[in-house]
């Protein structure tokens, strides 16, 4: 150790050895008590209260493993996994809708910045006013139900049908996702390389083949983004639900997310363990997509893209 | 927030001789800290009304009073109760005070209901029949100051019009909806999208069927959902929901938007609280076109049990200061409090001492529970929450697919078994 000699300054040497090293530890330090406190420490916590049967006011008695056995057997349970799936899946479609919605508006005409603001408005606009507005749309006395009335089809309220209300839902959450990817696009296609497209065209590309061959590869960052911020807003979905439906028609438009909250917190609920166990699945399903996530991410960092 | 700190000598002595008529004294006066729920104009000037007098009447005590949003309220009220007790404050009857009392969270004010001197006059004469919902093992938790009736408000000239007479028999109510539906009207409004409205139904069903006791004993878990004499209310319900006597796509609804088919004319009926009269009146319909009548009988001979839901005042068992919190209690029992307080909520007072304003709906309301057989608190109050939320959403989906009541009623059993364990 070379500073080892240096007596004036023996009393900092340590510091002085080590602040590199040390440096972004400190500055890390407050962001990671808060991460520990907030995060982790929450998470090891519902797993702890997911083994216990607590209505969060009398002392908890300790059940072991009985709520996620209790869960295997609910029929709820069921039906909110396989929703959350269908969000999914049916949330996808905002992504190539974005993308046609891009292409659509990647165009140098008077007043398209006013156009593509306008397309992309619905996704300024707060979940909340989103969901009112659709159920509103969707009420049988509303906008939908009527009108089919009046062209003789009979009214029908999407939202009281078991079968397809989630699916309602779905459409009225995809509104201004579209305008999030469509976004992302739109900030893609101006970064295209001219020169590709240009030496493309002189190979005689045009039409699909020049989209699907040249377009399409130059957009992949935009596409990665564009499917991961989906399939977190998908999950999300919690808050479409609490708003258009809760949950109802009898519990058919149930996700994980409001599930928990259904039976943890809400007036008729504080089965704190069993909402704990829900939670635990659905966190166990995300770490299963977070993990792949960051696989990928690191794989394609490998490869150095 | 109300203070006063009016300490003229009149005032002393007044109080003086209040304390000491009440056979009772308090040692050191100070503040009352009170809880409540009451953004709602309505019950918000009837407090504050309750309020001054009682502060006019104990010039000693320092009301303070916290307004939480009645949503908030119910997440709120579980964490002031065990964190930051009040001294006083205001929930519900039956069931739903049962968590709270069983965790220790509610004083026991048994020895208001007890009539050892605490109050002039008979506190057990005049709210005897509201004593059982304010009951747990043999102990009173609080006081009821207001509740309102259930029934079915209708349109009387619609009924006129189709020559149908007020029903008082089931045969006679389901030929009054198979006449209003052959002359193209909705017999009975509902909007379920919130749950709570098919368990008014079902409460009504249940009651008439089979009385109240067996009532009782479905809501506390003593008797399998699966039971003959449960299918035997959805035979009765099978009568209303298989031939289309409710309104359509009610799934999709709130309370309020079931409303204005009926204000249009489109619907005949709705089982409903008496707090839905304002808003029909808001519609544009009047005491000549609206009104009201009792469930009809089902089994002939059942004593008629009614749907009274009861809102009340409790002690916290962390109160800081409980001789005043008693004195507010018992000043709420009083007859001329909840008179007045009532005119302002447009409902029923529970001390059966007290008078209410000329309002048909009113005194149709408070003629039919003076002489109503017992009372349910609603199925949501009465049932414990667990069981009231499944079962809720099992009536609902009944009331769309009546076919599969047996699948309904098996899951709800499954329930049963295990909230009631």
């Amino acid at each position: 150790m070379p500073g080892s000699t240096q007596i004036p300054y023996r009393k900092s040497s340590w510091w002085k050895l080590n602040q590199q090293r040390l440096t972004p530890w400190i500055f890390l330090f407050p962001g990671l008590v808060l991460f520990l406190v907030y995060v982790i420490w929450p998470i090891f916590n519902s797993l702890y209260i997911s083994l216990l049967q607590w209505d969060g006011l009398s002392p908890a008695i300790y059940v072991g493993f009985s709520n996620y056995i209790e869960l295997l057997d609910d029929e709820y349970f069921y039906i909110s996994l396989i929703n959350n799936i269908k969000w999914l899946i049916f949330f996808m479609l905002a992504v190539p809708i974005g993308l046609g919605l891009a292409i659509f508006l990647n165009q140098t005409i008077f007043g398209i910045r006013l156009i593509k603001s306008l397309f992309f408005f619905p996704f300024v606009i707060s979940q909340v006013v989103i969901g009112i507005i659709f159920a509103w749309f969707y009420n049988p006395r509303g906008v939908i139900g009527p009108f089919l009335e009046a062209i003789g089809l009979g009214n029908y309220a999407i939202l009281a049908d078991e079968d397809f209300a989630t699916y309602g839902i779905i459409f009225a959450g995809i509104y201004p996702q579209i305008a999030y990817c469509m976004i992302l696009y739109l900030t893609g296609l101006n970064n295209l390389n001219t020169d590709q497209i240009e030496a493309g065209r002189m190979d005689g590309a045009k039409g699909l083949s020049l989209f699907k061959n040249i377009i399409l590869p130059q957009l992949r960052p935009a596409t990665f983004l564009a499917i991961v911020v989906t399939v977190i807003g998908s999950l999300r979905s919690f808050d479409m639900v609490a708003i258009m439906t809760q949950g109802g028609p009898w519990g058919s438009t149930n996700v994980l997310a409001y599930y928990m909250f259904e039976t943890a917190l809400s007036e008729y609920g504080y089965r704190m363990g069993y909402g704990s166990a829900i939670a635990a699945v659905l966190f166990t399903i995300m770490m299963f997509y977070i993990l792949f996530f960051i696989y990928r991410m690191y794989k394609s960092e490998k490869k150095g893209l | 927030m109300v203070i006063v700190g009016g300490t003229n000598m009149r005032k002393i002595l007044a109080t003086i001789i209040a304390v000491t008529s009440l056979g009772y004294s308090s040692a050191f006066a100070g503040t009352l800290v009170i809880n409540t729920d009451l953004t709602d104009p309505a019950p918000k000037a009837a407090f504050d009304w309750a309020f001054n007098k009682f502060q006019e009447e104990n010039p000693d005590v320092t009301i303070e009073v916290n307004n939480f949003d009645h949503e908030g309220y119910k997440q709120a009220i579980r964490n002031f109760l065990t964190t930051n007790p009040p001294d006083v404050f205001n929930w519900y009857a039956g069931n739903r005070m049962l968590p709270f009392v069983r965790a220790g969270l509610v004083e026991d004010v048994s020895d208001i209901w007890s009539d050892t001197g605490w109050v002039d006059g008979n506190l057990t004469e005049g709210m005897s029949h509201a004593k059982k919902p304010m009951t747990i093992g043999g102990k009173q938790w609080g006081i009821p100051y207001t509740y309102y009736q259930w029934g079915v408000y209708y349109r009387k000239d619609l009924f006129e019009a189709n020559g149908i007479s007020v029903p008082t028999t089931w045969d006679e109510f389901v030929a009054a909806c198979a006449t209003l539906k052959a002359a193209g009207i909705t017999p009975i409004t509902i909007g379920s999208k919130y749950l709570w409205t098919t368990a008014g139904v079902f409460d009504y069903l249940n009651l008439r069927t089979n009385g109240y006791e067996f009532h009782m004993a479905l809501t506390k878990g003593e008797v399998p959902y699966t039971d003959p004499k449960v299918h035997a209310v959805f035979d009765k319900w099978d009568e209303l929901v298989k031939p289309g006597y409710f309104l359509e796509n009610h799934a999709s609804l709130a309370w309020q938007e079931a409303i204005p088919p009926m204000v249009n004319g489109e619907a005949a009926m709705y089982v409903m609280g008496n707090f839905s009269v304002a808003l029909f009146k808001e519609g544009g319909l009047t005491n000549d076109n609206l009104g009201f009548f009792q469930f009809p009988e089902i089994t002939p001979g059942i004593p008629m049990a009614e749907e009274a839901p009861t809102d009340t005042m409790h002690i916290a068992s962390g109160a800081k200061n409980k001789t005043d919190a008693k004195r507010f209690l018992i000043f709420l029992s009083r007859a001329d409090v909840q008179e007045e307080m009532n005119k302002t909520l447009g409902q029923l007072p529970v001390n059966s001492g007290s008078k209410v304003d000329p309002d048909p709906f009113l005194e149709a309301g408070l003629n039919m529970l003076n002489n109503a057989y017992a009372m349910a608190q609603f199925y949501d109050r009465d049932a414990p929450a667990e069981m009231a939320s499944e079962g809720m959403k099992g009536f609902q989906e009944y009331m769309v697919n009546p076919d599969r009541r047996d699948k309904i009623l098996e899951r709800l059993e499954k329930v049963r078994q295990r909230v009631y364990k």
